[in-house]
């Protein structure tokens, strides 16, 4: 309640360069550890939230076992038939990109940390610009069913596909990982109860299905469970959105007054640096966050798939379009969630449920239910944790089909390929792609089951500066700069692959720092948290001194090809 | 056609199609000149009994269609109107979001400032970052569907037509 807002609490843990333990360069599913938690409710509740889980489990399998019947070609496989609307992909695309991170990561951080939480949400949504502008209809128009495809138009196709390929396959699998993790400890947390088993079995169980909808289903199958997904998330946020402002007769300037009075900080809860504002390393280290995050999402290879399951470039720029709409809402409502929470709440409740937030708006839901005590509390808790847990399906499900298909498609059958062996066929890429979905689902549960200690936050952020440094820079170059060559691609790919994860190896969230993932060594050397500051520019810079320096001049034959076929659509699969 | 019959949202299909066959007879008989591509709107929609008329050349040189069709007016104008509006546009999106969040790390004082009750710049900023990825998205939206879309469409059958 005090309204000084000199030294708040959290920001003396932003001392040494770490902002805040689970928090880092991206909003946490869930905390580091599974020592910070506390089942958020008891009884009743459980049992209710466990029904709910089993209904999502349900008919999300109901989905793709009917979907997954029939057609099971590669088009299928990968694009899902190419055959959705632009509102259902709109839908697909909010689902794929709206994960747990969102739902209650977000929302979380606005609750303890009111405006510096905001300025996550404004980074994901911004970053749809580059997505629509830059990216959507010339990668429709010029892929089959990966980003590889797009490169591979007007380079050598090995070098190339091997590069960008391995790219797509560790995005994803950072990013899976997090998720998995973070789904672990939240399962968990909303079923009540803390011990190490519980989660194992939580991991081992999602892991096992997304399997499942992957190889049964392909894209077909997990476009529909976004849909479904997307649709009851935005249900869910709208229905606590409304009941918030009800509670606050739509004075959003009392709301804020609220939360601020329930944060505990004051007048600081409201301005900018109760998270970030420490020491000049760590504003830094915010913004080299928020470039990752606005460069990032238009390399992420599970986001560019899903332009492929649309007819056109017009229906891609369409789907892209709602899902702006849909993403933007929910992040407007994201706002008014986490502050409803504090209000509410209020920030010593949420901290206490979970360190980093993860559970205000759970929270929020009993709260606005009537409490612990009430039915309708009781139903609005296990509802929202059924949705959140849904999120966490849809989300792994997407990402592991993103990577199969960068494996089988371009790794397998084209990169890896001795040119002597004939062609693969689409069958036996098929097999592939399943048998990699299966292995690198197994490798994402093991993983996992081994990272449970360390820190979603930094994986996510990672996955984010990786697509952003390796991904980004050599489709932009390939798309609009006519002299880009082979060489220059592989570079660029490479030249922000290797700096991007090497920088994170020597940074404060390996060693060094008391919430590091060996916290008893030091060997780091680089302060920010976040690579993208350095990475991303030198993914550019990779590419641009790769072409520079190559001996063979790029194809204009090739380019004309790509431009023509990317602004036109001609020849569009 | 199959593929074409997907498209069944774009009434503007048929555009451009008597033009191609004009083109493919003007390389027929003068194979080394690049092929004319014809603005679809040009075009009059005239009933396909033209086509059996203009057998295509057996082997259509894929590279040299798309090197022609680069350097046609029709698409040249195309590219401008995406590029002209892309990538101002992508500069100001950019520098915009960059600098407000540069704000915070470079200028903290400044985005205390209060502006109108518990409202300070730095919330005015986000609430317009908000509103600026609204309106950018709906310009963009209008620009392609006005200037680009018609005419792309129509250029996509013209080069499909010569690659067959």
């Amino acid at each position: 309640m005090t309204s000084n807002p000199a030294v708040p609490p959290s920001a003396m843990m932003t001392a040494n360069f770490r902002p805040a333990p689970d928090t880092g360069p991206y909003p946490a599913p869930a905390p580091a550890s599974a020592g910070h938690l506390a089942p958020v409710t008891t009884g009743a509740h459980h049992n209710l939230a466990i029904l709910l889980f089993a209904v999502v489990v349900l008919v999300t399998l109901a989905i793709t076992l009917w979907v997954g019947r029939r057609g099971q070609a590669a088009e299928d496989f990968y694009a899902g038939g190419r055959g959705f609307s632009p509102l259902q992909n709109g839908f697909a695309l909010s689902g794929d990109y709206l994960s747990a991170a969102s739902f209650l990561g977000v929302t979380g951080l606005i609750a303890l940390y009111g405006y510096d939480g905001v300025l996550y949400s404004i980074g994901f949504l911004v970053a749809w610009l580059v997505v629509l502008m830059l990216v959507a209809e010339l990668v429709r128009n010029s892929g089959r069913y990966t980003l590889a495809d797009v490169l591979a138009l007007r380079m050598r196709e090995r070098p190339l596909r091997a590069a960008a390929g391995s790219a797509s396959v560790v995005v994803t699998l950072l990013y899976l990982i997090a998720q998995m993790v973070g789904a672990g400890s939240l399962v968990t947390l909303l079923l009540g109860t803390s011990s190490g088993q519980a989660k194992t079995w939580a991991i081992v169980g999602v892991g096992a299905l997304m399997i499942i909808y992957v190889t049964v289903g392909g894209m077909k199958a997990t476009t529909w469970i976004q849909i479904v997904k997307a649709f009851v998330l935005i249900v869910g946020a709208v229905l606590l959105t409304v009941l918030v402002l009800i509670r606050f007769h739509g004075n959003l300037a009392e709301l804020m007054r609220s939360a601020a009075q329930g944060s505990g900080h004051g007048q600081a809860y409201l301005e900018p640096g109760l998270k970030y504002g420490a020491t000049a390393t760590s504003r830094l280290d915010f913004f080299s966050l928020g470039l990752g995050l606005v460069l990032g999402t238009a390399g992420l290879p599970h986001i560019l798939s899903r332009f492929y399951t649309v007819p056109t470039a017009r229906a891609a720029r369409r789907s892209t379009m709602w899902a702006i709409g849909m993403i933007g809402a929910f992040y407007l409502m994201a706002i008014v969630l986490g502050l409803g929470a504090t209000a509410l709440v209020g920030a010593k409740a949420v901290q206490a449920a979970n360190p980093a937030g993860n559970t205000a708006v759970p929270l929020l839901a009993l709260h606005l239910g009537g409490g612990a005590g009430s039915t309708a509390g009781v139903v609005l808790f296990a509802l929202i944790s059924a949705i959140a847990f849904a999120t966490i399906l849809a989300v792994v499900a997407g990402l592991t089909l993103a990577a199969s298909a960068a494996f089988a498609h371009d790794l397998y059958a084209r990169a890896w390929r001795r040119a002597a062996r004939p062609e693969a066929t689409e069958r036996e890429e098929l097999v592939v792609a399943r048998a990699a979905a299966v292995v690198i689902g197994a490798v994402a549960i093991v993983l996992s089951l081994f990272a449970q200690q360390l820190n979603t936050a930094f994986l996510v952020g990672l996955a984010f500066a990786v697509a952003a440094s390796a991904n980004l820079p050599t489709l932009l170059y390939s798309l609009f700069w006519s002299r880009f060559t082979t060489r220059g691609a592989v570079w660029s790919v490479y030249g922000g692959l290797v700096p991007a994860v090497l920088l994170v190896i020597f940074s404060p969230v390996v060693s060094g720092a008391k919430t590091a993932i060996f916290p008893g060594v030091d060997f780091h050397w680089f302060p920010l948290e976040n690579p993208g500051l350095v990475s991303i520019p030198l993914g550019f810079l990779a590419g641009w001194i790769g072409t520079l320096t190559s001996q063979e001049a790029a194809d204009p034959d090739k380019y004309a090809e790509l431009e023509v076929r990317s602004l036109t659509g001609a020849g569009a699969a | 056609m199959a593929q074409q019959e997907r498209f069944d949202w774009w009434a503007a299909q048929p555009l451009g199609r008597t033009a191609v066959r004009e083109a493919a007879k003007a390389r027929q008989t003068a194979p080394t000149a690049r092929p004319a591509v014809v603005p679809a709107q040009a075009a009059a929609p005239v009933p396909v009994a033209a086509a059996p008329a203009a057998p295509e050349p057996p082997v259509v040189d894929a590279a040299e269609v798309y090197r022609a069709v680069q350097a046609s007016e029709a698409f040249q104008d195309i590219r401008r109107s995406y590029r002209g509006f892309v990538f101002p546009a992508t500069g100001v999106f950019l520098g915009w979001y960059l600098l407000y969040l540069g704000a915070q790390a470079a200028a903290p004082e400044l985005m205390r400032r209060q502006i109108a009750g518990p409202l300070n710049v730095a919330w005015l900023g986000g609430l317009l970052q908000f509103a600026s990825t609204f309106v950018l998205t709906w310009l963009y939206a209008r620009n392609a569907r006005t200037k680009r879309d018609r005419a792309a469409l129509g250029l996509r059958w013209d080069t499909q037509d010569q690659l067959r």
